[in-house]
């Protein structure tokens, strides 16, 4: 019993996860991308249908990506080199992905899916316990804690890593020291779709292993506030992530054992609970300012 | 060749009056590549999504049946936006002023005199302000990020709806369909001309004429604009942000919550597990169309309108999924957040720039 409660805790974990590691990178660089949802759905649906298309999950994970991307691109084309408002441009990338993945997927609603197969790592899935939890994933489940690695060993112990949060944290006087500001975020921004397009493609390859209109039910908002929960550092985002993840399977399990509650309250706890969490970090102004990037959310433009 | 924008001196009038004219324009070449793409005639379905439900009688009414939401929402946000709070959980307060405005009609059935309705229009605004006081008071008292939370709340709206329907208040003679009570004649607003309009839409056009007003011409107008623009400037003028904040939440709470509740008793009668086809989302972009001025958002009301009137005749015309509305209602905002940038920048198109440097040292 446990160990079920735990395997559904790490698959609704891990597109939250994916997702929020991905913003992170573009909120470190300093913008605000609020389209992750927009973002995550496109992944979701062109990593179905693709899949679909071509019997290769590997190709509907591919896919996604390249989804994700290419609307983090419209995003970052708007906000970087246009100039316009990130806060506006991020909801209408949001709006235009819950439509466009709509118009796509009206030809799979009902059609199977693709499932992810599990890949057993030899040995370590002999371990009891431990082992079908943690070593018997499917492969986006091992690249997302490869993800947090990475991006964590990156920002904090590379160059790169240390040029991006200069450009987070001052534009300016990265400017000046001869970045591409532009270029930069431009990249960070990239990374934030295809991020968001892996967890779109996780939501509709081993989540629920169909195309539904809307099935990332607001995730990638609450992947916006995971970022925020977790004060910008990526080892936070996985314990935000698991926690969500344990709030959002509630529902299932608490059928299970005959709860008499509505399944609509047990439906919001995701969302009281990012509310709650929220309103617990933001109160404590010491923990946020510590590392949130000073230049989020504010456009730049180089002067010649 | 090197492209780059240049800030102008001051804000460009003709820009500020022609960028929303563009982003149409641009949006409607967009709609036709999708056309062309999806194997239809781009003009026929261009001609058929913009044109033809202007033409017929119906379907204009139908499409200022449909404005007239989105006008409301779109004014209260648009107060919001211009005092730099970032409301986008209209929807969420669309759908508790309908709840908190149905209370008579469906818990108290036989409560039918003239005070019914006025009395559901302003439970209806009470409700929609109140959900929006949650973030606005979170923001100002915790420093909590009103665009999560306050969309974090659309969620529990939305699934609070659901619950009541399915539940508590569903109707008893109902067949067991997830739906509450019709509404009384008494709890039913009024039709126009017959059919079709209810008078829901003269009351939005008056209430967005009079923030136009307030908006351009009293200390409260300035105040927004100035917090929008200034915050530091507004406090040495003795304006607190805090209070501005939960003002501006609460009118535009109270809007989207009379929006939802003249929805429910002037065209459904009754609520269901669904009342809004994302009336919340999209009037944000009727905010911004509209240039955030009440009497713009009249006219992107009506642009917007149209899109889910356009969506509904391709699909039926042409068998075009009417999932294109949102297609193109997105790809609006786009352009409108583009063109914008016209008002404040030039585009240089010049020459690179080593050449140029280059240049000055000969």
């Amino acid at each position: 019993m446990f160990e079920a409660v735990l395997l559904t805790v790490i698959t609704a974990a891990t597109p939250l996860l994916i997702a929020a590691i991905g913003e992170l990178v573009a909120e470190r660089s300093g913008v605000l991308n609020l389209g992750v949802e927009g973002m995550m759905i496109m992944g979701a649906v062109v990593g179905f249908a693709v899949a679909n298309q071509t019997g290769s999950g590997s190709m509907g994970i591919i896919a996604a990506i390249c989804a994700g991307m290419a609307m983090a691109a419209l995003f970052g084309f708007l906000v970087l080199f246009m100039v316009a408002n990130q806060v506006a441009t991020g909801l209408a990338l949001t709006i235009l992905g819950i439509g466009f993945s709509g118009l796509i997927g009206e030809a799979y609603i009902g059609v199977p899916g693709l499932k992810l197969p599990k890949l057993d790592i030899p040995v370590l899935s002999d371990i009891p316990f431990i082992g079908p939890v943690l070593f018997q994933q499917d492969v986006i489940v091992y690249l997302s804690f490869a993800l947090v690695a990475v991006v964590a060993y990156m920002l904090f112990r590379t160059r790169s890593g240390l040029i991006l949060r200069a450009v987070g944290n001052n534009h300016g006087s990265a400017h000046a020291l001869g970045y591409s500001v532009i270029k930069i975020r431009f990249l960070a921004v990239l990374f934030g779709g295809a991020c968001a397009g892996l967890a779109g493609a996780y939501m509709s390859l081993a989540y629920t292993p169909q195309w539904v209109e809307n099935m990332t039910a607001g995730r990638g908002w609450i992947a916006l506030a995971l970022v925020v929960f977790s004060s910008w550092l990526p080892l936070r985002v996985v314990v935000g992530a698991y926690l969500f993840g344990a709030v959002s399977v509630l529902n299932l399990h608490a059928q299970a054992i005959e709860l008499n509650i509505p399944s609509q309250l047990l439906s919001s706890l995701p969302y009281l609970a990012t509310i709650l969490v929220l309103v617990l970090i933001s109160a404590n102004r010491r923990l946020t300012l510590v590392n949130t990037p000073a230049c989020l959310g504010k456009p730049f433009v180089p002067d010649r | 060749m090197r492209i780059e924008l240049v800030k102008r001196k001051e804000h460009s009038q003709l820009m500020a009056l022609l960028s929303p004219l563009i982003a149409i324009g641009l949006t409607a070449v967009a709609a036709g590549m999708i056309f062309a793409i999806s194997g239809h005639d781009p003009l026929a379905g261009l001609y058929k999504f913009f044109i033809e439900p202007l033409t017929q009688e119906w379907s204009l009414q139908a499409t200022i049946d449909k404005a007239t939401p989105l006008i409301l929402i779109g004014c209260g946000l648009a107060v919001c936006y211009l005092s730099n709070n970032w409301n986008i959980g209209a929807e969420g307060q669309f759908i508790v002023g309908a709840l908190l405005g149905s209370v008579l009609p469906v818990l108290f059935p036989s409560f039918e005199n003239a005070a019914t309705l006025p009395l559901m229009l302003i439970f209806g605004a009470l409700g929609g302000a109140l959900w929006a006081l949650i973030p606005a008071v979170l923001k100002t008292r915790f420093n909590t990020n009103e665009i999560l939370t306050s969309l974090m709340l659309v969620y529990v709206a939305s699934l609070l709806l659901d619950y009541l329907v399915r539940g508590p208040w569903r109707d008893p003679e109902g067949y067991n369909f997830p739906e509450s009570r019709l509404f009384s004649d008494a709890a039913t607003l009024p039709d126009l001309f017959g059919r079709a309009l209810s008078l829901s839409t003269p009351i939005t056009i008056a209430i967005a004429l009079v923030l136009a007003i307030v908006l351009a011409k009293t200390l409260k107008g300035f105040e927004i604009r100035v917090m929008g623009e200034s915050p530091r400037a507004g406090s040495f003028a003795g304006f607190s942000a805090k209070r501005l904040t939960l003002f501006a939440f609460a009118l535009a709470g109270a809007f989207a919550g009379l929006a939802g509740i003249m929805e429910v008793s002037g065209g459904l009668n009754q609520l269901l597990p669904s009342i809004s086809p994302g009336y919340g989302f999209t009037a944000i972009i009727v905010a911004f169309l509209g240039r955030l001025n009440p009497i713009g958002i009249i006219v992107a009301g009506f642009v917007l309108a149209l899109s889910y009137i356009g969506g509904e005749a391709v699909q039926s015309a042409m068998g075009v999924s009417n999932k294109i509305a949102s297609v193109i209602q997105g790809l609006l905002l786009f352009f409108v957040l583009a063109c914008d940038t016209l008002i404040l920048y030039r585009i240089r198109i010049g020459s690179p720039r080593t050449t140029a440097g280059e240049a000055t040292h000969v």
